[in-house]
């Protein structure tokens, strides 16, 4: 955060003098100064504009998801009209896959290591995007509550480098056989 | 400087490098994660570089690595999945190939079958390119100079049944690859440093002075058997390595297409077909159902699900199941049945017009392989005096290496076999070495091999794993139709020692100057006490096994063309470890006048 520059004595008397008269005769000033009066010295940052995300690296995900295990061909297929019996062998498929590429990828851990149904307590302070409270939210920390859902946490997330030019957005190249 | 003792293991299916400082007191070898392509234009590090060489098509455009933007091929994981799609592209087992007795090794023979547009290479050069990548990624990650691959000491690892001329293919491939500081490591050997450096000191007291542990190293393409013998030498512990196998083309790979052959069979029983395509999934899904199912005891089967091939994956998937028995019968009972100490492998009588491919195993059971194994090397610890002569080699402890052997109730199975053998012969049973990283322990070892070079630590022992004879013609009047006799003289003798050297004393052989001159050659890894200058007229039919015929060329400098010039052999192993044999003129018209001679000219097969 940037600090105020310092003002010395002889500026600020001349400034005092200076703003005295314009409060007094510049209606639209003198809003400015009380407004500035208890509100932080520097001017509010602006709203944070959500930023234009890389999609490059999600788009990586998604084809090495559906290169491993299938997953685009599945989430794009409309599954409605099958049979649980189709749905559950192309699911095997899916999971196989994708558990083994993300197996290979991540490592992915609960942020509660106790079982869920047990009694937690949290305690003042706790970090919030760890654990979030359901139910009766109310009054003040420490919480006691029952562990719901334990939470999953990336301890690390590896994806592929980029080599080369490719387009990141074709998750699955179509494939015409020859011969 | 050199900054790293490096471990290479150049394997069938997957190549490893493991890496250790030097100067940094027991710094245990560590695998370097290998940098590769795995999807077009995706790098990334992974502990196993996949033995596979695909040559990108023109409309792939390069196959871009961080070091080299422009390359034509790939190498790798990439290799690997890409050559199920286009299988006539793809190298595959180059290291089998490189061990073939009657292809020329250094021409350009791979892939079988390829497009014309492929400009095939060699089973030395796909090796050279496995090496060149695990160097290029290795600089890439210690950032090359004084840390280059080129600088370190290096140690790669060749089967133990690898012969004279396999082994030189390989120190050539490293050559050019850059490797220049190389030894040769036998892969059984190096399991077993590995094993060693895994217990810390506690290997002391697992092995004990008198005991054979039989290292059975089941890969992906190769079955490996070794003996190493443990001696008292003057109050310390020795390590001999007494006894290697023969090279048996049978490994995993064979296991999970007999299990996929099934599953297909399966299927096609149930009214569906498996493409091509599906196939490499079935094997896939194999391979995982075996995994399964021999790591749990409980399951009783596994699904197994083929995904379809188009974009539609439900109502196209096939489904299936592996059941514990299928498992059992096709692997346990297939691979290692229940057999008695005197089953012999069958072998296959060939047609006389065989295809060009790699010589399998005829049989696919490991047990009879073994029970062979131990048969012919019953006498590889010398006569004792007083001893009964046995029919098996008595190994008191056993080493699994190999990925195959990560399944427990192979290892039983192997141990419950190998113990009845032993019982029936009034012997122990054997002890279980264990907790090796099966996947991994030969780059390691290889490694901790690198560091033992360079000084502390125990040494194995046991110079060359076979005696070397060449064939000379005897001289009888020609007789249409009878090839004239044979005899075999030895011209390097069981058990030569890394950097020493056998003059041969006496019998002359004539080569034809300016001319190539070739001979034949053989080896031998049960004739023990044959030294250097025996001449063998008559030996058993299985003693003695041809290899590659070897070639001089004297150039006729100083000499008449045509003239026949008496000369004898002289044979050393190198540092690297490798036979090397040269001749020498018995009249040298300079000082030091020498030849060496080709191990590996093309076969006559």
């Amino acid at each position: 955060m940037p600090t105020d520059p310092e003002i010395s004595f002889l500026t600020r008397l001349w400034f005092a003098w200076l703003c005295s008269f314009r409060v007094l005769f510049d209606a639209r000033f003198a809003a400015r100064v009380w407004s500035v009066r208890e509100a932080p010295a520097l001017p509010p940052s602006p709203a944070p504009t959500p930023r234009a995300a890389d999609t490059t690296p999600a788009l990586q995900l998604l084809a090495l998801l559906q290169r491993e295990g299938r997953l685009v061909d599945f989430l794009q297929q409309d599954i409605a009209d099958f049979p649980d019996a189709d749905v559950g062998v192309a699911a095997r498929v899916v999971h196989d896959g994708c558990r083994k590429a993300l197996r290979t990828h991540a490592d992915i851990e609960p942020v509660r290591s106790e079982a869920e149904g047990a009694r937690v307590t949290l305690e003042a302070g706790f970090d919030a995007d760890l654990v979030k409270l359901v139910g009766d939210v109310k009054g003040e920390p420490p919480y006691a509550g029952v562990l719901r859902h334990r939470g999953w946490r990336a301890k690390r997330l590896e994806l592929p480098a980029r080599v080369g030019e490719h387009d990141a957005r074709v998750l699955a190249p179509a494939e015409v056989e020859l011969g | 400087m050199t900054r790293f003792a490096v471990g290479i293991d150049l394997g069938t299916t997957h190549c490893a490098l493991a890496v250790a400082p030097l100067g940094e007191e027991g710094a245990p070898p560590e695998i370097l994660d290998v940098l590769q392509l795995v999807a077009q234009g995706q790098v990334e590090a992974r502990p196993l570089l996949p033995s596979f060489f695909y040559f990108a098509h023109e409309s792939e455009g390069p196959q871009a690595l961080p070091w080299d933007p422009e390359r034509r091929y790939a190498v790798g994981e990439h290799a690997r999945a890409r050559g199920i799609d286009a299988p006539a592209r793809l190298i595959a087992s180059a290291k089998s190939w490189l061990s073939h007795p009657t292809v020329d090794r250094r021409a350009g023979i791979l892939p079988l079958g390829a497009p014309e547009d492929v400009e095939k290479i060699s089973p030395v050069e796909a090796s050279w390119r496995y090496l060149e990548h695990l160097s290029e990624a290795f600089d890439t990650r210690y950032g090359g100079g004084e840390a280059a691959l080129a600088k370190q000491d290096v140690v790669v690892t060749v089967p133990a049944s690898f012969d004279a001329s396999a082994r030189e293919l390989t120190v050539e491939a490293a050559l050019a690859a850059g490797i220049e500081k190389l030894t040769l490591l036998e892969e059984p050997q190096a399991a077993l440093y590995a094993w060693v450096t895994g217990t810390g000191d506690a290997w002391r007291k697992e092995v004990r002075p008198g005991d054979v542990v039989l290292v059975v190293d089941v890969g992906g393409g190769t079955t490996d058997f070794s003996a190493i013998h443990a001696v008292d030498e003057g109050g310390s512990l020795q390590l001999v390595r007494v006894a290697v196998g023969d090279h048996i083309l049978l490994g995993g790979d064979n296991m999970d297409l007999a299990l996929a052959h099934l599953v297909g069979q399966k299927l096609a029983a149930a009214g569906k077909t498996v493409d091509r395509w599906q196939q490499a999934s079935v094997v896939h899904a194999c391979r995982a159902a075996k995994e399964r199912l021999l790591s749990d005891a409980k399951l009783a089967s596994s699904p197994i699900a083929v995904a379809s091939r188009g974009s539609a994956l439900l109502g196209g998937t096939l489904r299936t199941e592996l059941t514990r028995d299928e498992v059992t019968s096709t692997l346990v009972d297939g691979f290692f049945p229940t057999v008695a100490a005197d089953a012999r492998p069958t072998t296959r009588a060939r047609g006389a017009l065989t295809q060009l491919g790699l010589p399998y195993a005829s049989d696919p059971a490991i047990t009879r392989h073994l029970a062979w194994f131990l048969a012919r090397q019953a006498s590889a610890l010398g006569a004792r005096p007083g001893e009964r002569a046995s029919k098996l080699l008595h190994p008191t402890a056993i080493l699994f290496n190999g990925g195959v052997m990560k399944a427990a109730p192979l290892r039983e199975r192997l141990v419950a076999t190998l113990d009845a053998w032993l019982e029936a012969d009034g012997a122990p049973p054997v002890r279980v070495l264990g907790g090796a990283d099966l996947d991994l322990a030969v780059a390691r070892g290889a490694c901790a091999y690198a560091l033992v070079r360079r000084g502390k630590g125990l040494r194995i022992r046991g110079g060359t794993a076979r005696a070397h004879y060449v064939g000379i013609e005897g001289a009888v009047p020609a007789v249409p139709g009878v090839e004239p006799p044979v005899s075999a003289m030895c011209v390097a003798p069981f058990g030569m020692e890394e950097g020493t050297e056998a003059a041969l004393p006496s019998h002359e052989l004539g080569v034809v100057v300016g001319e190539p001159v070739r001979f034949r050659f053989f080896g031998s890894s049960v004739r023990r006490d044959d030294r250097a200058g025996t001449l063998l007229e008559h030996w058993k039919a299985d003693e003695l096994e041809e290899l590659p015929p070897i070639e001089v060329t004297l150039p006729a400098e100083g000499r008449r063309e045509g003239d026949v010039v008496p000369v004898r052999l002289r044979s050393h192993v190198t540092e690297v470890g490798t036979l090397l044999l040269e001749v020498e003129p018995l009249a040298p018209l300079k000082a030091d006048e020498r030849w060496r001679v080709e191990l590996s000219v093309r076969g006559e097969g």
